[in-house]
């Protein structure tokens, strides 16, 4: 039995497609290429089977994703995770929040930071720069997006450079594109045995 | 928001030191728009739909580089928000489309089985959501690095 997840948590779900993935073994030589299976990497989620139906996109995204939230100098990796949980809240993607929290609460080593984002949602209330940058995650999520100039004036009074501004901006609108894809095409669960 | 009148993509606003980001982003853009595998989905129409979510992204100025390469003008009338889709399997999909591309924290398993039920084929689904999800990414970018600009008030 499993039941679909509503509420954020910290604790990471089981994800559910609702498109079939793809078989490994009836993958194409491209497929398999975007999946970067190897002799000694078999092991693949049903999140990135299902994405393999559409392999071009699969493979340009993935160093993308990797060099926006993992690329070095510019803004720190627990500010690139805000971005990301900003983002989540906002998509409602339970999945996403709860890896990127969880995340953010091990560089960080201050699950408070999260435990007032899940408690609170777009109205939490944060240290001065961990508040701008979730405000600002926020308002760029909206469609439209709602960011102004003060938004901007905000995050450089809380000490951020326009490169850890520009990370920031990355970060937040690479979650609008990876939630559409998680909280799109499948659904977070917990299984029960 | 309007774009910077000398910003083609949003993606040149990002600063040297991401110049490689912005190569992957352009990368992402062409896998997304003139894959070589298009599926269910023809070059034409893709480019009519991402100027659609720029539109609904209120982000002025990015729709028209999407829109000059549709050359269909029956297409191209796709790029209009109000314009509810030819047929009604492309109601459906722009439907999708609109909601994956402004609400996507409205999606429910059934929008997904309405999507199958109008005939179209999983990969095709998965297509669409990549499409939608790159477009509300660069329409972020953008939306972000013209601010940091100053271009945009």
């Amino acid at each position: 039995m499993s039941r679909v997840i509503h509420k954020f948590t910290r604790t990471v779900p089981h994800w559910q497609p609702r498109i079939t993935p793809v078989r490994l073994d009836a993958a194409t030589p491209q497929q398999l290429e975007a999946l970067k299976v190897t002799p000694s990497n078999t092991k693949v989620s049903d999140y990135v089977l299902v994405l393999a139906h559409d392999p071009e996109s699969l493979n340009a995204r993935s160093p993308l994703f990797n060099a926006v939230m993992y690329g070095k100098d510019g803004l720190d990796r627990a500010g690139r995770e805000i971005g990301a949980i900003g983002a989540s809240i906002v998509n409602r993607c339970v999945y996403c929040a709860a890896v990127h929290a969880q995340r953010h609460a091990q560089l960080s080593k201050a699950p408070e930071v999260t435990d007032e984002i899940f408690r609170a949602g777009p109205a939490a209330r944060l240290g001065a720069r961990d508040q701008a940058m979730f405000d600002f995650a926020v308002k760029l999520s909206q469609t439209p997006p709602a960011v102004g100039a003060d938004d901007i004036a905000a995050l450089r009074a809380a000490g951020l450079d326009d490169l850890e501004i520009a990370d920031l901006v990355l970060a937040s609108a690479m979650f609008g594109w990876a939630n559409r894809l998680m909280h799109v095409l499948g659904d977070p669960v917990r299984v029960e045995d | 928001m309007d774009m910077p009148p000398d910003s083609r993509d949003g993606f040149d606003l990002l600063p040297k030191a991401r110049s490689d980001i912005a190569q992957m982003s352009r990368k992402a853009r062409d896998s997304v728009l003139s894959p070589a595998d298009p599926g269910g989905w023809s070059i034409d129409w893709r480019h009519a739909v991402a100027a659609r979510i720029c539109r609904l992204h209120g982000i002025g100025g990015l729709d028209a580089g999407y829109l000059a390469k549709v050359a269909d003008p029956a297409i191209a009338g796709l790029a209009d928000p109000t314009h509810k889709g030819r047929d009604a399997a492309e109601t459906v999909v722009l439907a999708f489309m609109d909601r994956v591309a402004t609400t996507p924290r409205e999606i429910v398993a059934g929008d997904i089985t309405a999507l199958t039920a109008a005939g179209v084929a999983e990969p095709d689904v998965v297509r669409l959501c990549e499409m939608a999800a790159f477009l509300a990414y660069q329409c972020r970018v953008a939306a972000g690095l013209a601010l940091i600009a100053g271009g945009a008030q």
